[in-house]
């Protein structure tokens, strides 16, 4: 552990730590749970459990709702006075229509190009070209995401493993993991869109260039926490397991799988739900300024458009890419438990 | 989702392809496979039917909407995809990378990366997308300064057009104050940037000149001149970062709604038809994709007869499209203020101006060489093209980056098949001729673009050149 990463870990634990706590507290979570059985009044102890778990979080977005709906009518833009709830909600739903209203083309457009096939004037299919809906900008940007931690996972894991197991190799890169994990996003997407618009050069490749360039600068942005992560878990295995190991004689891959991995797994799984969360900020903005396809570049060509719905259709897109935020954490939170639960048993 | 979607579909039709094709292998005699066969020659003859097009959210992108909406793209057999971009730099790396296959550009663009101005990328501007359409637009706070002496007419309405000299007392007011006089347009090379520079310099105020390198331009400067992408335009404007601004439509009509600025002239009040975007494509995908090139254009052409078909009865339905928010995106009032043969100046002031937007008529669509050379010149007075240049360079230039050659190829096929009439297409060797129609009066011969850089009283002069101090030689 007289590693320089020493430093690091304290922070790194405690927001783990901060993390969890604050959702256990809204859901009345395991340490009310636990004390219920000692509690007498059983009944009065439940109630007070709901009132924390159910009551408190309603009426905290009631307030908030109230709130919003009361105050935004009196911020006037040039596109208007800022929306309430009432009108994101209607922009909700004329999203929802707008979809449907593209699917239906979609399907009248293979049925138009079914119908031109079938009568030999058109050789080629073709893939519905028509706009992307709201969906579709919330699948492209989930998938965007999901190939940026796949691969930051890749990167860091196995880095982070080399870096807690060798104090040489962690010194080495010690001083390279602080200066890039501070970096914007912004700072490293022009490089990004160069160095890949250099590299893929086939005139149609597997994946859209936009795509991969996007992925890319989640990776670089969103690798640290998991790879900071690993190298602490791994640094701080017990010494005796280390030693029963060297007495066992297990070659390296035993010790590694053995010993390693399952004492740092905790750990790394934490780094994993810290970087999937710093993934899913980056690669907003990154869609936003890239204009790659995604939530990102709807939030920006809404505001282009300024017209008089567009700031209620980007608040409806502030929410959905806040509640797809909340689930993706909560996702990796439960990955973490069951990771966890697992190293006890 | 919808990918996947694709994919079955795509396996599908092969499969059923694949079933027509065995079947034509059965019976000879087989009707429909035989007419299969021959279509798919005919459409096998576009290279690569799948097309990605950026653009900017500016009602002058119309052509490629409707092209799109309306089916032109499909009746080529193309499948084309329009995706807004962020500012004219994106799209232009986006062509530039190959990202994007086309787009509807600044006249200025492909110039200047042929030239090697900005970025240097070998690109080409087969087609003039329209005449006019822009307009330059003042905060209320400026325009209550000069309202008061502007000329009336009999109506009690300024006369038009207003020349730029008003602005002097607002110029040395602000100068007094400490304060630089702040203008916004969309791009150093923009067809907005040379047409306020113009409409500054035929009032008497001098715009700044452009040292080598520096995209700034403000050397010398009376006015500052800012880039701002065109959709941001009427919020940096209502922040008070500028005082004002040249951009295309709907973002002046914008300002009028908003009730922030008041358009104070038209671009083709400044040049009399004066031609405005392109659209660009790399030279490389040109060569190697002949016929698709063929193909987008004939369906391009065919939208701008829509836009400008029987007086203008179709543009109703194309404001509605534009308006849509995977266009334009503005509200449909906003777009329809300046398309639909109208032009808000102030509330109340409210002017027929048939051409502010022309997509067809007048041979809007032919790329003359003489329209790349005026850009040519109005980059060298104001010091982008650094040095001097022979009156054969500006020829051999412009003849690099626009493409008649292809316009023709692709306009003349469409009189064979009857779409468009003869009459549409011009027969020139590229050259407008001497044009006059220029706020100051002073006119252009694309023949001798040196003679007419000295004939402009604001501008470089020969075998001048900028540097940070100032304008040096003489």
């Amino acid at each position: 552990m007289a590693t320089a990463f020493a430093e690091i870990e304290p922070v790194e634990t405690e927001k783990t730590v901060a993390d969890t706590a604050i959702p256990q507290a809204v859901s009345g979570g395991k340490p009310a749970e636990a004390a219920a059985p000692a509690v007498p009044g059983k009944a009065m102890a439940a109630a007070a459990k709901f009132a924390r778990g159910m009551m408190a979080p309603v009426l905290g977005i009631f307030a908030f709702l109230a709130l919003w709906a009361i105050l935004a009518p009196q911020v006037d833009t040039s596109l208007g006075a800022l929306p309430g709830p009432l009108e994101v909600a209607e922009q909700g739903v004329a999203l929802y229509d707008e979809w449907q209203a593209s699917n239906e083309a979609k399907a009248e457009f293979y049925a138009a190009q079914d119908a031109r096939i079938a009568a030999g004037t058109q050789a080629i299919a073709f893939n519905y070209a028509g706009p992307p809906t709201f969906l579709d900008q919330v699948f492209t940007s989930l998938k965007t995401v999901a190939l940026g931690f796949i691969l930051a996972t890749l990167f860091a894991v196995p880095i982070g493993l080399a870096a807690g197991l060798s104090p040489m190799f962690n010194a080495a890169i010690n001083p390279l993991v602080q200066i890039m994990k501070p970096v914007s996003p912004l700072a490293w997407l022009p490089i990004v869109t160069m160095v890949v618009s250099a590299t893929i050069t086939s005139a149609d490749p597997m994946l859209a260039k936009s795509f991969v360039i996007s992925a890319i600068v989640v990776m670089l942005c969103s690798l640290w926490p998991t790879l900071i992560n690993t190298a602490v878990g791994t640094a701080s295995i017990d010494k005796d397991l280390l030693n029963v190991g060297r007495v066992l004689k297990l070659g390296w891959f035993a010790k590694l799988t053995k010993l390693v991995l399952p004492s740092s797994l905790p750990y790394i799984f934490t780094g994993m739900r810290l970087s999937l969360g710093v993934g899913w900020m980056v690669l907003i903005a990154a869609e936003m300024l890239a204009q790659n396809p995604g939530l990102g570049k709807f939030v920006w060509d809404e505001f282009q458009n300024g017209s008089s719905q567009s700031l209620a259709r980007i608040m409806f897109a502030v929410i959905v890419i806040g509640l797809i935020g909340f689930l993706l954490d909560r996702i990796m939170m439960g990955v973490e438990k069951f990771a966890s639960r697992n190293r006890l048993a | 989702m919808d990918r996947g979607f694709g994919f079955t579909r795509r396996a599908a039709v092969v499969a059923l392809l694949a079933s027509v094709a065995l079947a034509g292998c059965g019976s000879k005699s087989d009707a429909p496979s035989g007419d299969a066969v021959k279509a798919a020659s005919a459409v096998g003859a576009v290279e690569k039917p799948v097309l990605k097009f950026g653009f900017i959210k500016l009602t002058d992108m119309a052509p490629l909407a409707i092209a799109k909406e309306k089916g032109f793209f499909a009746e080529e057999g193309l499948n084309v995809t329009l995706e807004p971009q962020a500012n004219w730099k994106v799209l232009l790396d986006g062509v530039i990378g190959g990202q994007l296959d086309g787009a509807h550009m600044l006249a200025g663009q492909p110039i200047a990366a042929t030239i090697g101005y900005g970025t240097k990328a070998d690109l080409i501007a087969p087609l003039s997308l329209d005449l006019n359409g822009n307009a330059i637009t003042v905060s209320n706070k400026v325009w209550d300064m000069v309202k008061p002496d502007l000329p009336k007419d009999a109506d009690g309405k300024p006369r038009h057009p207003i020349s730029a000299s008003v602005l002097k007392p607002v110029v040395a007011s602000f100068k007094q104050r400490g304060k630089p006089f702040n203008m916004g347009m969309v791009f150093p090379v923009s067809t907005h940037n040379y047409e306020l520079r113009y409409w500054l310099a035929a009032g008497g105020l001098n715009p700044g000149y452009y040292t080598p390198g520096d995209v700034g331009g403000t050397v010398g400067a009376d006015v500052q001149l800012s880039v701002t992408p065109p959709p941001q335009m009427p919020a940096t404007l209502e922040a008070g970062t500028i005082e004002g601004y040249c951009v295309g439509e709907p973002w002046n009509q914008a300002a009028v709604q908003k009730k922030i600025g008041v358009p104070i002239i038209t671009d083709d009040e400044v040049w009399h038809d004066n031609p405005e975007k392109v659209f660009g494509l790399r030279k490389d995908f040109a060569e190697k994709y002949p016929n698709t090139t063929k193909a987008m254009l004939r369906a391009i052409i065919k939208a701008q007869q829509w836009l400008d078909a029987d007086g203008g009865k179709n543009r109703p339905e194309a404001v509605k499209i534009l308006s849509q928010p995977n266009y334009v995106g503005a509200d449909y009032d906003v777009i329809a203020a300046s398309m639909t043969g109208k032009f808000t100046f102030e509330p109340g002031d409210t002017r027929p101006a048939p051409g502010f937007n022309i997509f067809f008529d007048k041979f809007a669509g032919y790329p003359y060489y003489s329209d790349a050379i005026w850009y040519m010149t109005q980059m060298r007075r104001w010091g982008q093209i650094p040095e001097d240049h022979a009156d054969k360079w500006y020829f051999d230039e412009a003849k690099a980056v626009y493409r008649p050659d292809l316009y023709l190829s692709a306009a003349e096929s469409l009189v064979k098949d009857g779409a468009i009439p003869r009459a549409s297409v011009p027969e020139t060797d590229g050259f407008r001729g001497e044009q006059g129609g220029f706020i100051d009066g002073i006119t252009y011969d694309g023949k001798q673009p040196n003679a007419y850089l000295a004939k402009l009283k604001i501008g470089l002069k020969k075998g001048q050149r900028v540097t940070a101090s100032g304008v040096t030689g003489n």
